[in-house]
């Protein structure tokens, strides 16, 4: 049985904020939400190593919402980035150019369009070389800063402006969601976790436990995205409060490749996740697309069946 | 010191570990491997205090350079070709992070077809990404055009990457005498990278290459960049004393080559500007007064030197190494706008096209070139751009054509 030893109640998230208010992020952005909360354990002594996406919006000449630095890359070699800093940084303290309390660490921070395709060469190579750094992929399940397009993190049955619903596909994505995680897994980096927002403790205490380690320390955060998902922003803690509880977004982490579910949902059938968005909202009107939604459940029960059997 | 063979490759990864590096982010491409291979042996064996990291493509490789160099260390890394074209938009990246590295291309024409040999298509590309660019005729230049290349990336009124070009084949795997500078004058030469405006630190938070809205400040941050590439040629020629002073080698932004009397003049870069040269002499022999201007800076352009070499001239061949389809050559272009306000300009400027994909350039075509050109002198009408094909590679081409479609045998 998983346990937070860090985190184990909500006043010792702490107080203090350090991605700071006033972004030209939209009103409330779940990978923001998960970002703020990441920032309370990785602290201001950070440079943030950017990937094309939503987040670039956060440093915008001549504002940035960090007190710490920030580089923006490309949208294929984020991770490279990361490199070059790191190295960079461990050997100008090495030759005693860089006093140690000078030193940062190194955040990527990339949506799951860089993350999921174009980077993934950049991810596997850091991964590989065991590059000490932690990457945030913020997944809001489309290409959101164009206008939400199909990318391979959207789920079946979602609709997108790339992947509307038609006579072909008439419900809408005809892919399943590429699965990232296990990708990640596969090159049995010492630490891997999901997290979402709703879930704060157990997001802290993940992010706590990656400190521990020297090497690459994946995170996977859902991004309920009310502008791509079609909610009102207000509703954002239920969206991914409904993604975990469906068992639609499996809060998980992999210590050295070892998998543990850090939270095991009870399971509520997937409409009443799929129900609060727009994206969606064509399962089920005007006349319910039951082999759709029946397809998405079955996908979640298997995973959750087979997790039980390997007592994950 | 005595000079040692060594060829073009060997060179560059020569003027890298006297530059005294701090990282080597790499990617292999031929004609390029044997300087990473040569820069990886001494980081191994400690003749070189840097690390060498092989990244997962040119583009990732360009990326950690960059990044490396933003951070505060000094940078180097090289590529060729398709290589340089896999990590093309990171060069604009690191242009605008006035990210000071030096990256080394070896000359390789680009794919389709795929070959192996040089043409100048790969590193002319780049000729907009804001990295200077110096290109170079023989493996000593090459060695001291890098030491050159840092002291002038670094230098505060700059503040940009740099591009050392050398040629695939002709010059990368060719040994030439090559005289090694003292380490300890180098020192002298190109102190230790302590920027002032580049570097992550906790106690100075800094965002790089960060969004902009509106072009006001987009054009604010592109007019910088041009600026200080055009302060490099007063920064060059600075340097290019100082390198002179204490290695007794001098290199300029042009070179001339018997220029002095020179009615018509051909203007060529890199590693076959010795062909060029050679050309020369021949019809200087014949009593033509002919001269060679080799092009050495590409980026920021030496208009001024350009003009102050061609003013004045009967008639000016340019011969591209490269081409632009549906244009012709990429240098007779920017020669041409540079003349244009001249009054003494030229009364012909003649464009010729050669030495793609390593393709020969026979004694033939080059006195063929110099005729043309006097005749154009004469007449006052340019020519071009001329596709340079000799009768014997058409033979030979035909021959490869008959042997794809089965109608004879190769010849054994």
């Amino acid at each position: 049985m998983w346990q937070r030893e860090t985190f184990k109640k909500i006043k010792q998230v702490p107080g203090e904020e350090h991605v700071l208010p006033g972004s030209a992020l939209c009103a409330g952005c779940g990978g923001l939400e998960s970002l703020r909360l990441a920032a309370k354990v990785l602290g201001d002594d950070v440079v943030y190593v950017n990937a094309a996406g939503c987040f670039t919006m956060l440093a915008a000449y001549p504002y940035t919402s960090f007190k710490g630095s920030w580089l923006y890359t490309t949208m294929g070699s984020a991770p490279a980035g990361a490199q070059g800093v790191r190295d960079a940084l461990d050997l100008l303290i090495a030759k005693g150019r860089l006093p140690k309390h000078e030193n940062l660490k190194v955040v990527v921070l990339g949506g799951d369009g860089s993350t999921y395709d174009m980077a993934l060469s950049s991810t596997s190579g850091a991964m590989n070389r065991g590059l000490d750094f932690y990457y945030i992929c913020y997944d809001n399940e489309a290409y959101g800063n164009t206008g939400m397009q199909l990318s391979p993190a959207t789920p079946y049955g979602a609709r997108t402006a790339t992947s509307p619903c038609g006579l072909q596909h008439p419900s809408g994505a005809s892919q399943e969601k590429k699965d990232i995680f296990e990708i990640w897994r596969a090159h049995k980096p010492p630490y891997i976790a999901t997290v979402a927002p709703r879930y704060p403790l157990d997001l802290e205490e993940k992010f706590a436990r990656a400190a521990a380690f020297t090497g690459p320390k994946m995170v996977l955060a859902l991004a309920a995205c009310p502008t791509g998902w079609l909610y009102d922003p207000g509703e954002t803690p239920e969206v991914a409060k409904l993604a975990v509880e469906t068992g639609l977004w499996p809060l998980k982490e992999a210590i050295n490749g070892v998998l543990t579910h850090t939270y095991v949902p009870k399971r509520k059938p997937v409409e009443a996740y799929l129900k609060l968005q727009g994206r969606f909202r064509h399962l089920f009107e005007p006349t319910m697309q039951t082999e759709a939604i029946q397809h998405i459940q079955a996908r979640v029960d298997a995973y959750w069946e087979r997790a039980t059997r390997e007592g994950s | 010191m005595d000079s040692q063979m060594m060829t073009g490759n060997l060179a560059a990864a020569w003027g890298a570990r006297l530059a005294d590096v701090d990282y080597i982010p790499a990617f292999p491409i031929t004609p390029q491997t044997e300087i990473v291979e040569a820069l990886a042996k001494w980081c191994a064996g400690g003749e070189l205090a840097a690390r060498f990291v092989t990244m997962d493509s040119e583009h990732s490789m360009m990326t950690a350079a960059g990044a490396a160099e933003a951070t505060g260390a000094r940078v180097f890394t090289a590529t060729s070709s398709q290589g340089l074209l896999y990590a093309f938009e990171v060069l604009y990246s690191i242009s605008g992070w006035r990210a000071p590295l030096v990256l080394v291309n070896v000359s390789r024409a680009l794919a389709a077809p795929i070959t192996l040999e040089s043409d100048h298509n790969d590193v002319l590309a780049a000729r907009d990404s804001g990295f200077l660019q110096i290109h170079a005729e023989t493996c000593q230049e090459v060695l001291d055009s890098i030491l050159m290349a840092y002291r002038i990336a670094e230098d505060e009124r700059v503040m940009l990457p740099v591009i050392v070009n050398l040629d695939g084949f002709s010059l990368s795997f060719t040994r030439e005498p090559v005289r090694i500078p003292d380490p300890e004058q180098v020192r002298t030469f190109l102190p230790p990278f302590h920027p002032a405006h580049l570097g992550f630190r906790a106690s100075v938070p800094h965002s790089l290459g960060v969004a902009v809205i509106g072009g006001t400040p987009y054009a604010y941050f592109r007019h910088q960049m041009h600026l200080a590439s055009i302060n490099a040629l007063e920064v060059h020629r600075e340097v290019a004393a100082s390198f002179e002073q204490l290695f007794g080698r001098r290199y300029d932004v042009v070179e001339g080559y018997r220029l002095d009397d020179a009615e018509d003049v051909l203007v060529m870069t890199n590693s076959c500007a010795g062909t060029g040269k050679a050309a020369v002499d021949a019809a200087r022999g014949e009593g033509k007064r002919v001269g060679l201007l080799r092009l050495r800076m590409i980026r920021p352009w030496p208009a001024d030197a350009i003009r102050g070499a061609l003013r004045g001239r009967r008639a000016v061949a340019v011969l591209d190494q490269n081409l632009a389809p549906g244009q012709g050559g990429i240098l007779f272009q920017e020669i041409a706008a540079s003349l244009y306000h001249e009054a003494t300009r030229p009364r012909a400027l003649c464009s010729f096209i050669g030495g793609l994909g390593g393709q020969n350039l026979s004694v033939g075509e080059l006195r063929a070139i110099f005729e043309q050109t006097a005749k154009a002198g004469v007449s006052g009408k340019g020519i071009g751009p001329v596709l340079l094909y000799t009768q014997a590679e058409h033979r030979e081409m035909t021959q490869l054509q008959m042997v794809a479609a089965g109608s004879v045998k190769r010849e054994t």
